[in-house]
């Protein structure tokens, strides 16, 4: 039996604005019978505000899908059609206090539901470039599709980069075999395509998994309430990891098990990369208890800390305390730390957990 | 108010009288059987009469037919294995496209690391097997066949009898996973030619983790868990003794209600079917009405999902269980209703409703009230529901 929060079994045992609605101007279809699951969102607008002043839902799926739906009305109502469109699958996810993570895919449907209903009501068409695939990364509830996509876009060759950029393999890592066999693939198929070079593609078993440093037991299955992808919230475009094949462009931020908007592949929202600037080993340290200092909240309200232990050169060495230590999201809280570091420092960084 | 537990091809609940037996072999007799000494001597008396009591269950000619062990699953891998390890010069292996994973992703994984060629025989819409793929399949190049009695998703029942003569005619081994259908139907291996068999002890009102296969004396063996001789060789590892003797208990007491099983189960299940069919639209029996386990039934709503289902179902006191892709975490929906060909738009609503011996007229009157809302209320919900009446066209019911 999954464990469902309280508020996702309330939203499915009673639905609020479950059915048709009459007049509505913006309507959105995503999924099908197929695939197990299908949402029909639909809203009315104020054509003067642009405001969403009544939604209802259809939905064909699993308790989940559901409530996931019902929630999603009850969000969008009130909002303006901008406001509406910042909303992510991850906000569906923390207004039910989580799902379990081989159903986020659930609020993944509602994020497209509405991406979709807006088009609708822009008259627009919103292609669903979602490619489904089998689910290989079940922690996190990460698809074929996503991480194929996120490999052609991002030009990425180990494992590694792989979960920073969609999680999967960010927890127990038995999908880690999966994640290589799509890299591999998506690799071989970049260099017929001359995207990368023979050498920088990924070969099947370079890469020790027990060299990975997600060395977390999938202890706690939930998602934690705070996303770090969104503490880190218009975080720069710029390498997270090892710079990219030379001359590649700047990789785009990729929302987690969520197809990536159509538009430019770049996020208008992100800044431009800060130039590095040099910086004393004492700046650096007082840079990055500053930085931690930031996101310690976020990881408090998990009942998780961070602390720094010592910076070596380019390799900063964090001690991970609390509820962040054995839980999945380690590795995921290590990659949001290092993003904030290059963020606030712009210098590339190694996050190491000790 | 009492749960109502209808998911007994899942697990069943062991016997008191089962426990009972067992409490002993956990206490004073914790004796290894393989000692020298009075505390084995007695315990090894206890394997025996269960080896006995399994025995008649399955209509074995010898008890030393019967091997114990950890359950359903390794039996099954332990039959394949054996059969291509002690005949290497077949590298063919014939199984169905509804077997449980314990066969399956064995199966896959011989194909892949040892190039075994895996003939996978498919099923018709009712789930029955197509015998000419079968027989078109069979060769002395095959090792072994390893067909279920009873699918644990439908109940429908394969005709093994009939199929393992026709593996014996070209000197292949025959292995069937009864897992299901071990103390739910007679079984007579004496009058068969079925050379293993595999059993487990949780899904007949025994302790989990305790299962056997039946090997045929005569049939060639190789043991898959090395180590000492317990099991004559054929199982190494101190016996699970408390297991063994709650697994015979449990075996006598199946065979003491079989007569049950196949008669008042079979009303009980008769009558929840035709009760569901009866209220619910667009609904339909999966599997082979007329051919089928006595305790099983499952049963097709369109245009719903079957998670959904089992929650409500769950918060009126009623356990079941689906093929739903939800459930399970994957994508697809179960491997068996999808080879059937059921369709989607049916498949990701399927129930499964098995009975046991425990079950009561009462159960059946709870689901039928229950079941109806719950599903007007899914399909209320659902964008593909459009009312009673105007069902697409394509749905055609495949039991009435
Ligand atoms: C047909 C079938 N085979 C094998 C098994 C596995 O048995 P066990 O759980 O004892 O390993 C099951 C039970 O899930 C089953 O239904
Ligand atoms: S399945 Fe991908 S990390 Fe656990």
């Amino acid at each position: 039996m999954w464990d469902y929060t309280d508020k996702v079994k309330d939203y499915f045992f009673n639905p609020k604005n479950a059915g048709v609605l009459a007049g509505a101007n913006a309507v959105g279809e995503v999924g099908a019978i197929s695939c197990g699951d299908a949402l029909k969102l639909m809203l009315k607008v104020n054509p003067a505000t642009e405001v969403i002043e009544e939604a209802r839902f259809q939905t064909f799926g699993c308790g989940s899908a559901i409530a996931s739906s019902s929630a999603l009305t009850e969000i969008v109502t009130g909002k303006t059609i901008g406001e509406a469109l910042a909303l992510t699958n991850q906000d569906i996810a923390d207004f039910l206090g989580g799902l379990p993570p081989e159903k986020m895919h659930c609020s993944v449907m509602g994020y497209e539901a509405l991406q979709a209903a807006v088009a609708n009501y822009r008259g627009e068409e919103w292609h669903d470039d979602h490619e489904e695939g089998a689910l290989v990364c079940k922690c996190f509830g990460v698809d074929e599709g996503v991480i194929e996509r996120a490999i052609r876009v991002n030009k990425l060759t180990t494992p590694e980069q792989v979960t920073f950029y969609t999680k999967a393999g960010g927890g127990c890592l038995t999908c880690f075999e999966g994640i290589e066999q799509v890299l591999a693939r998506v690799n071989d198929s970049m260099v017929e395509d001359g995207l990368i070079t023979a050498e920088a593609a990924y070969r099947i078993g370079s890469v020790d998994p027990r060299a990975m440093k997600a060395k977390a037991q999938p202890k706690q299955l939930r998602q934690p309430k705070v996303d770090i992808d969104r503490v880190m919230a218009a975080r720069p475009s710029a390498d997270v990891t090892a710079a990219p094949a030379p001359g590649a462009a700047a990789p785009a931020p990729t929302r987690m098990a969520a197809p990536a908007p159509r538009g430019p592949a770049v996020s208008p929202l992100a800044p431009s990369r800060p130039a590095a600037p040099k910086l004393t080993t004492l700046q650096k340290i007082k840079a990055i208890e500053a930085a931690i200092e930031r996101l310690r909240p976020y990881l408090k309200a998990d009942g998780g800390d961070c602390e720094l232990v010592d910076v070596d050169g380019d390799t900063v060495q964090v001690k991970l305390s609390g509820a962040c230590v054995g839980c999945q999201m380690a590795s995921v809280t290590i990659s949001g730390v290092r993003e904030k570091l290059i963020e606030t420092l712009g210098i590339p960084l190694k996050v190491v957990p000790v | 108010m009492k749960p109502v537990y209808l998911d007994n091809n899942a697990t069943t609940r062991v016997d008191p009288q089962v426990v009972a037996a067992m409490l002993p072999y956990f206490t004073e007799q914790f004796g290894n059987p393989s000692s020298m000494h009075a505390f084995g001597a007695e315990v090894g008396g206890a394997v025996k009469r269960a080896r006995k009591q399994l025995q008649s269950l399955i209509g074995a000619e010898f008890d030393h037919e019967i091997v114990f062990t950890s359950g359903g699953t390794e039996s099954d891998n332990a039959a394949i294995l054996s059969a291509l390890e002690a005949m290497p010069e077949r590298t063919e292996m014939i199984t169905s496209a509804v077997e449980h994973p314990a066969v399956l992703a064995l199966a896959a994984h011989l194909e892949k690391t040892r190039g075994i060629k895996v003939h996978i025989i498919p099923v018709d819409a009712k789930g029955r097997l197509d015998r000419d793929a079968y027989r078109a399949a069979l060769s002395t190049r095959v090792a072994v066949v390893s067909i279920m009695w009873a699918n644990n998703e439908t109940g429908t029942l394969f005709p093994v009898v009939d199929l393992a003569e026709e593996a014996k005619a070209v000197g292949a081994l025959f292995h069937t996973d009864a897992v299901q259908a071990v103390g739910k139907i007679p079984i007579d291996l004496k009058s068969t030619a079925i050379d293993m068999l595999s059993l487990s002890g949780h899904k007949l009102h025994g302790p989990k983790g305790i299962g056997a296969l039946y090997v045929r004396r005569g049939v060639r063996f190789r043991s898959l868990i090395k180590g000492g001789q317990q099991e004559r060789g054929r199982r190494g590892g101190t016996e699970n003794t408390p297991g063994i003797v709650g697994l015979g208990k449990a075996a006598e007491l199946a065979e003491l209600n079989m007569h049950d099983e196949v008669t008042r189960v079979r009303s009980l299940r008769d009558r929840l079917e035709k009760g569901l069919l009866q209220r619910i639209p667009n609904t339909f029996v999966t599997g082979d009405a007329d051919n089928r386990l006595p305790n099983t039934c499952n049963i097709a709503c369109e245009f719903i999902e079957g998670e959904a289902i089992l929650l409500l179902l769950n918060r009126a006191g009623i356990a079941a269980s689906s093929g739903s892709a939800c459930t399970s975490g994957s994508l697809e929906p179960s491997h068996v209703l999808r080879a059937m060909s059921v369709p989607y738009t049916a498949a990701h609503g399927a129930t499964r409703f098995s009975f046991s011996r425990e079950n009561t007229d009462e159960d059946v009157d709870r689901v039928i009230e229950a079941m109806p809302p719950i599903i007007e209320k899914l399909r209320d919900l659902s964008p593909f529901w459009q009312g009673a009446g105007e069902a697409p066209a394509a749905f055609k019911p495949v039991y009435a």
